[in-house]
């Protein structure tokens, strides 16, 4: 298998994920062109966008985990675009919400922003995505250098927000949103275990120092 | 000064349609056009139970009617919130299949002479069944127009002889989690519980509800009685009724008592006093099927300030809200 081989199998894993990315907005541009969104249309705009942010950023999450259980070293060369996605997916959201609910009634986005506990928080979470788009060029990595890894733990933070905006907003049957809180959960807990265990003093036989640190 | 030039494709004043014949056309046309509808569209897009529904006969027209469009047959009877089944707006219209109808008696007891357990056919008989069409507004902020077919609550309980001490009604829905598989989890504290003033009972928009569109209700929408109270929100207007008590206490309702700081006793509809979560300023009528459809502004009493704002004078509405 030659080095030219390697590259054309990433390319070709890439573009699957990409066009496989696009499968739930086309599936809602085609409920929207079908009128196939139920009584209530917007509603279901606005539900299905962000619950594909929360799945997008619970993938991302998963990418470190995955690598150091499996040792696959591909998911990571993918994070970057399903990062991309989730901040994709969270502008749809916003759009539905300040253009088709609201129809930019901007003096009512900024009331619910400020008064709203939720929207808040969501808003938050969305605004906190920005640096890390805005940040993910190959140009901002090099420039950033150690920076850029920290900052890009900020994603963590945006989990969490995403899910506390999705638990606040539910009447009363909350388990959709608690399966996500377990999921996140899980996959922070991880990480905090992978860093005392870093930190404890070193065993004797520390396999785990064997495998590459990862921040992600 | 106002004059204004008759353009040639203007419509001569003897053409233009009155108001009135306008609108009795167009809700006959409404009317029709949805009946046909129910009748047309394949089961499979509306639920199997609602097609078991069988038409009334003599329904009169009842009183405070609107213009407003009515919300479509299939919107109003697969988007419901009634958690007895499930909680998505989904749920009622898919399980609510289980629910058996009949025979269906209603307990009555408290505070009235003629207490007992009543069987439907008898609080029907000689109970004259109107067409009430009664906007719809949800909690959530959406609302319908739904064309009811139902009868005068304060009718109904005068005959039970309330005495003096009748100070609330309080109605409870069907305990079955056999029937109704959303109570096997506790979501809400079950059974459900409603209640009204006595005097919020006697209002004559109160109805108690036995059909929708003409026909009977579908199990989703509260079969086979359901209270309707339209100046409140939905969660008000309860469903699948199995007793009717008069208390002198007011009764602890079911929302009230999940969370207390967002659910009042009161609960009517008032687009200043804001659910703590969100504006109850405006609501998304259901029906348009536009995803442009703009969101229209909700109205005091849900626009029945005339027939209710007196029961209220005097009340600080943000404290009983």
């Amino acid at each position: 298998m030659g080095r030219v081989d390697k590259l054309m199998t990433l390319r070709t894993l890439k573009i699957s994920v990409f066009v496989l990315c696009l499968v739930p907005l086309s599936i809602l541009l085609w409920d929207i062109y079908t009128a196939n969104l139920g009584a209530n249309p917007v509603e279901a705009l606005l539900h299905r966008t962000g619950s594909w942010t929360l799945r997008f950023l619970v993938i991302v999450l998963a990418v470190t985990p995955i690598k150091r259980v499996s040792g696959w070293t591909w998911p990571l060369r993918l994070r970057r675009m399903l990062g991309l996605f989730a901040f994709f997916y969270a502008c749809l959201h916003f759009l539905v919400y300040t253009l088709l609910d609201l129809q930019l009634d901007w003096s009512h986005v900024g009331a619910d922003i400020v008064k709203r506990p939720y929207i808040t928080v969501g808003f938050t979470a969305l605004v906190l995505l920005l640096p890390l788009a805005v940040t993910s060029t190959n140009k901002m990595m090099r420039r950033l250098g150690r920076r850029w890894k920290k900052l890009h733990r900020l994603v963590y933070l945006i989990a969490v927000l995403g899910v506390v905006h999705f638990y606040w907003l539910v009447k009363a049957d909350v388990r959709e949103p608690l399966i996500y809180a377990g999921i996140v959960s899980a996959l922070l807990g991880f990480r905090l275990l992978h860093y005392l265990r870093g930190r404890a003093p070193a065993p004797r036989l520390a396999t785990n120092k064997s495998l590459p640190t990862d921040g992600g | 000064m106002l004059i204004r030039k008759r353009n040639p494709s203007d419509p001569k004043p003897s053409e233009i349609t009155d108001r009135k014949s306008f609108h009795e056309r167009r809700r006959f046309l409404q009317m029709s056009s949805v009946a046909a509808g129910a009748m047309l569209v394949p089961g499979w897009l509306v639920s199997e139970k609602a097609h078991a529904a069988t038409k009334f006969q003599d329904v009169k027209p009842g009183p405070f009617g609107t213009d407003e469009k009515l919300t479509p047959y299939k919107d109003v009877t697969t988007y419901n919130n009634f958690y007895e089944f499930g909680t998505s707006k989904s749920d009622p219209s898919r399980y609510a299949g289980s629910l058996k109808t009949q025979p269906w008696s209603v307990v009555v007891e408290g505070e009235v002479a003629k207490p007992g357990r009543y069987q439907l056919e008898d609080l029907l008989k000689g109970r004259g069944l109107q067409d009430r069409i009664y906007r719809h507004r949800c909690v959530e902020a959406w609302s319908m127009v739904i064309p009811w077919v139902g009868f005068s609550l304060a009718d109904l309980l005068k005959r039970f002889e309330p005495t003096s001490k009748a100070k609330y009604v309080e109605f409870t829905t069907l305990y079955n989690p056999k029937q109704m598989p959303g109570q096997r989890r506790a979501v809400l504290p079950w059974p459900y519980v409603e209640a009204l003033r006595i005097d919020e009972a006697m209002n004559p928009l109160a109805i108690l509800a036995v059909g929708l569109y003409g026909e009977t209700l579908p199990n989703q929408n509260g079969a086979p009685l359901r209270l309707v109270v339209p100046w409140k929100y939905g969660f008000k207007s309860i469903k699948s009724i199995v007793k009717i008590r008069l208390t002198e206490q007011q009764p602890r309702t079911t929302w009230d008592a999940a969370a207390p700081n967002e659910y009042g006793f009161y609960a009517n509809v008032n687009p200043h006093v804001d659910h703590p979560r969100w504006s109850q300023a405006s609501e998304r009528r259901i029906g348009s099927g536009s995803i442009f459809a703009p969101r229209i502004k909700t109205r005091m009493f849900n626009g029945y300030e005339k027939e209710v704002a007196q029961l209220y004078a005097g009340m600080d509405l943000r404290k009983n809200f």
